[in-house]
């Protein structure tokens, strides 16, 4: 031990830096083109992987011809089945059981674009000739990828991502005939994908008897333990970094095949090995969101007080692994019924396996509930805001648990403010800017609240800087920046003494960037470390040349948090225009305004926020995987056919919100990653509708869908209160053609029975 | 590689002439990022449909993916590392960092390279689609958010960063709209 010195005296920072805006700790580096994504790391003798993909949706691989390949310049080997480096079998790793992980490890083929082989060369384009000279023939089977109600194969899902698959209290048959007004429809969502702008990559290789990698993970910890588990290897032998990663919203929280497959070419060839997938590729590797069928059916009193809520939601699976869609869980917390019930089933098909993708349930959830509301709003002759306020949960629906927190009502109101909702005239197809029908709509938006336990290490300097290590993801959120300014208020220091380094597994456990809880969960144990250490640095403790280095791990705190409601809320709203004539709706602004903990940091919750309300316009208008059941694949796998909204599609967007900290965080942060998301799709079709008279109750909403749906003609007189009635209202099925995965159409009422329950 | 496959090409780059050999069916994209190490210019698509590996050939901008190396001999490049002046910033750059234009940052510098060459489109007068009067004695057009978005719209941001992105553009243009509070 060597002499200690005294911290130098602590400069108190005038103001706190969580609540002020702060520039991007690593923007500079983004804008000079300096900071390194997954595959811009470079490493003597780098070899490049190459993934085949299966050309038929369901079958088992008859021949690898591989040996012509493999006299092809460049290439190094060819990994498949018959001679992959065996995997972990019953691997389960952070989610759960996930056979999707089982790479090269079988013959069978459970859906077109599975990994097949993979080849290695010295050069990208060497490798990427010989994949596409590999000839693989197979056995096929014959393969299902349509999404339908009434589909034999389908079940209830006994669980989800999001609690239970079922709930249920109260008579909801007998609630809905005794209400005054019911609604019941259907909605449909299309096959989503996440499609960061960063294709997922990881570059692979042994140093000092360790793995090393690269990988675009959102995180690094889980990525590390998980490859550790799968390749049979003592997880204090592999490590995973994940600096910079472009973007992931929930396709990068897991171990995807081109880490897999990188990580035994490496083993396989003793030299570093980066695979990067195509755009093409993500479509089938990462996951993505399923079609839903929902039926949402509400019954009312003539005042729209809820006696009746139904909701049933149908997703696709993969005949890997199970992963449902949990859109019915939307309600649970949202709206309260005499009778309620919340059910899901889901339909195995030969498809690549969904999984969680930005607001998992929520966004098709909210999309159904809140449409639905607005249709019962009308049909009561209510403003969809005042419908809203009446039927504000005095608890858990579902749970009896009380709310931690509730401000959706003054959501409601501050945005309602700031929008110009007052004197809205209800009447829809009215508004004409030549040729354009304009409408407005809102929907009500909500995420639900948590944290995870994490570790994390906070360093004091002798000349006065620290250092905080914590295996973080910043995956555009600005989680860096915040766990920054978290550290410097929690050492009372100025963020520019604090140096916070992030997205290495060997700074111990830390919960991925996902479910709106990483900077949460992250900052809470930043903070707690850094508070140790002021603490101890206040108490006279010297600080020694290697620096004084505290542990702090949340575990204790987080599991003890008590059992409440907790969730972040907000109000949408949306002003369209639609032109008649070609069908095509422009977004002309959108208003959100949350309720979402203590924003740390306003420059990056706001860009932040106004995404996730991206995400909803492109859902609403713009996003459709079309997947063909001829060849079971997906006819427009890129980001030419599968329209993300672009620049030109996004108008003005205002975000404001409360002052809403958390009861239960110690510097009362929610999160802000899926709220945005919530409630924005439906706000949209909201709109549409009071621009048009038109009810679009499947997305996307196509010009070819307004044009089929025509507007109602435009009335002079105004609209009386919806006449009072216990028939129920379908929604009329648009087709009663077979529907894909991805193209799924409102079926028949009559097939709910069998379909649905 | 044999001599029938590979060539000896210079790529003048950020003003700097690079001799290399490269094989005929490379890129400018993964010569740039593969060869010369200069990574800053993404690849989000590698076909010509995201923006994200914009770069200025002889000052327009091109998606470098579909433009092959030997192709690009004998003509300046500009990518991202060659935006700023030396430590100093472009003015595009700082707009960019102080407005929040961006998320993730991995569309960042093929934002950037666009920006610039829509700066350089709009101030020789070129219309787009969003320009009411396309007479050339109109003149140009105000740069407003609505050109704005028009000629950025190849570059595609899924984190939806497209508001302060926009902005970002106008501060630099010296147009800036009022910003919404």
């Amino acid at each position: 031990m060597t002499t200690a010195t005294t911290a130098p005296a602590a400069t108190t920072p005038a103001t706190p830096s969580v609540g002020a805006s702060h520039l991007r700790v690593e923007g500079r580096d983004k804008v000079t083109g300096a900071a390194r994504y997954a595959a811009d790391h470079p490493a003597d003798g780098l070899a490049h992987g190459w993934i085949v993909l299966s050309t038929v949706a369901r079958g088992r691989i008859r021949s690898v011809d591989d040996a012509p390949v493999r006299a092809m310049p460049g290439v190094l080997t060819v990994l498949h089945h018959g001679n992959a480096p065996r995997l972990k079998e019953d691997f389960a790793g952070t989610f759960g059981p996930d056979a999707t992980t089982r790479i090269l490890q079988h013959d069978r083929v459970p859906h077109a674009g599975w990994p097949v082989a993979c080849v290695v060369a010295e050069t990208p384009e060497q490798a990427r000739e010989a994949a596409e000279a590999l000839v693989v023939t197979y056995d096929t089977e014959p393969h299902d990828v349509t999404l339908r109600p009434g589909h034999p194969g389908s079940h209830p899902a006994e669980t989800t991502a999001m609690g239970p698959g079922r709930t249920e209290k109260g008579d909801v048959e007998a609630e809905l005939a005794a209400s005054d007004i019911v609604v019941d429809a259907w909605y449909t969502t299309p096959e989503e994908h996440h499609n960061p702008m960063e294709p997922h990559a990881a570059m692979a290789r042994w140093e000092d008897g360790r793995l090393e990698v690269v990988d675009s993970t959102q995180g690094a910890y889980a990525t590390a333990r998980d490859l550790a588990q799968l390749l049979g290897l003592d997880p204090a032998d592999v490590r995973v970094r994940s600096e910079h990663v472009g973007g992931g919203f929930g396709s990068k929280a897991q171990a995807r095949p081109h880490l897999v497959l990188a990580a035994m070419a490496a083993t396989v060839l003793g030299r570093p090995v980066r695979i990067a997938l195509t755009r093409r590729q993500t479509f089938s590797l990462i996951g993505h969101r399923s079609a839903t069928v929902q039926r949402v059916r509400l019954g009312a009193g003539a005042d729209g007080r809820l006696r009746a809520l139904d909701h049933a939601a149908l997703s696709a699976t993969s005949t890997v692994h199970e992963f449902v869609e949990p859109s019915a869980a939307y309600a649970r917390s949202m709206y309260d019924a005499s009778g309620h019930r919340t059910v899901h089933r889901v339909l195995p098909l030969d498809v690549p396996t969904p999984t969680f993708m930005r607001a998992p349930g929520e966004a098709p959830g909210s999309f159904a509930v809140e449409c639905a509301l607005d249709e019962l709003a009308e049909r009561c002759g209510l403003d969809p805001i005042v419908l809203r306020a009446r039927n504000e949960p005095a608890a858990g629906p579902v749970s009896g648990l009380p709310f931690a927190g509730h401000r959706l009502a003054d959501c409601f109101t501050e945005g309602a403010r700031r929008f110009g909702w007052a004197g809205r005239d209800p009447r829809p197809g009215v508004r004409r800017d030549g040729r354009w029908l304009l409408g407005t709509g809102t929907a009500a938006s909500s995420f639900f609240t948590g944290a995870f336990p994490a570790t994390a290490t906070a360093t004091a300097h002798a000349d006065g800087a620290f250092t905080v290590r914590i295996a973080a993801a910043d995956i555009g959120t600005g989680a860096r920046t915040a766990l920054t300014q978290l550290a410097a208020d929690a050492l009372d220091v100025a963020p520019d003494r604090v140096r916070v380094l992030i997205a290495d597994s060997d700074f111990g456990d830390a919960w991925v960037a996902g479910g709106s809880m990483g900077t949460r969960s992250w900052g809470w144990a930043v903070r707690l470390a850094a508070r140790d250490l002021r603490d101890r640095l206040a108490s006279g403790a010297g600080i020694p040349p290697e620096g004084l280095t505290v542990r702090a791990n949340t575990e204790e705190a987080v599991r003890s948090l008590a059992a409440y409601e907790r969730h972040a809320y907000g109000a949408q709203f949306a002003e369209v225009a639609v032109d008649p004539g070609t069908g095509e709706i422009r977004v002309r602004r959108m208003l959100g305004v949350f309720a979402a903990g203590r924003i740390v940091n306003p420059l990056t919750a706001r860009n932040q926020l106004t995404g996730g309300m991206v995400w909803g316009l492109s859902m609403a208008l713009h996003e459709e995987a079309v997947r063909d059941t001829a060849s079971g694949g997906l006819v427009n796998a890129d980001l030419a056919g599968y329209h993300v909204a672009a620049h030109a599609d996004v108008p003005a967007i205002e975000v404001a919100w409360l002052d809403d900290p958390d009861p239960d965080d110690p510097v009362g942060i929610k999160g802000i990653g899926e709220i945005g998301t919530v409630g924005s799709a439906a706000a949209v079709a909201n709109a549409v509708w009071h621009a048009t008279g038109v009810r679009h109750r499947d997305l996307p909403i196509r010009p070819d869908r307004v044009l089929a749906g025509g507007a109602a003609p435009v009335t002079a007189a105004p609209v009386t209160a919806a006449p009072v009635t216990a028939a129920p209202v379908t929604a009329a099925p648009v087709t009663a053609a077979p529907v894909t995965a991805a193209s799924v159409t409102a079926a028949p009422v009559e097939q709910d029975r069998a379909g649905h329950r | 590689m044999t001599e029938a496959t590979s060539s000896v090409i210079t790529l003048h780059i950020n003003g700097t002439p690079h001799t290399l050999t490269v094989d005929h069916r490379t890129t400018l994209l993964d010569a740039l990022r593969e060869r010369l190490a200069l990574t800053g210019t993404k690849k989000g698509c590698d076909q010509g449909q995201c923006g994200a590996c914009t770069v200025l050939l002889d000052g327009r901008r091109a998606v470098a993916c579909l433009q092959l190396a030997v192709a690009a001999e004998g003509r300046a490049i500009t990518t991202i590392e060659g935006v700023a002046d030396g430590d100093r910033l472009h003015p595009v750059q700082q707009a960019f960092l102080e407005l929040d234009g961006y998320q993730c940052g991995y569309c960042t510098p093929g934002q950037i390279c666009s920006a610039l060459a829509v700066l350089d489109e709009h101030a020789a007068g070129w219309p787009s689609a969003a320009t009411a009067d396309v007479r050339p004695e109109a003149g140009p057009p105000a740069l407003t958010d609505a050109e704005i978005r028009e000629r950025m719209s190849g570059n595609l941001c899924r984190c939806g960063a497209y508001p302060t992105i926009v902005r970002a553009v106008a501060r630099a243009a010296g147009a800036e709209s009022e910003v919404v509070a």
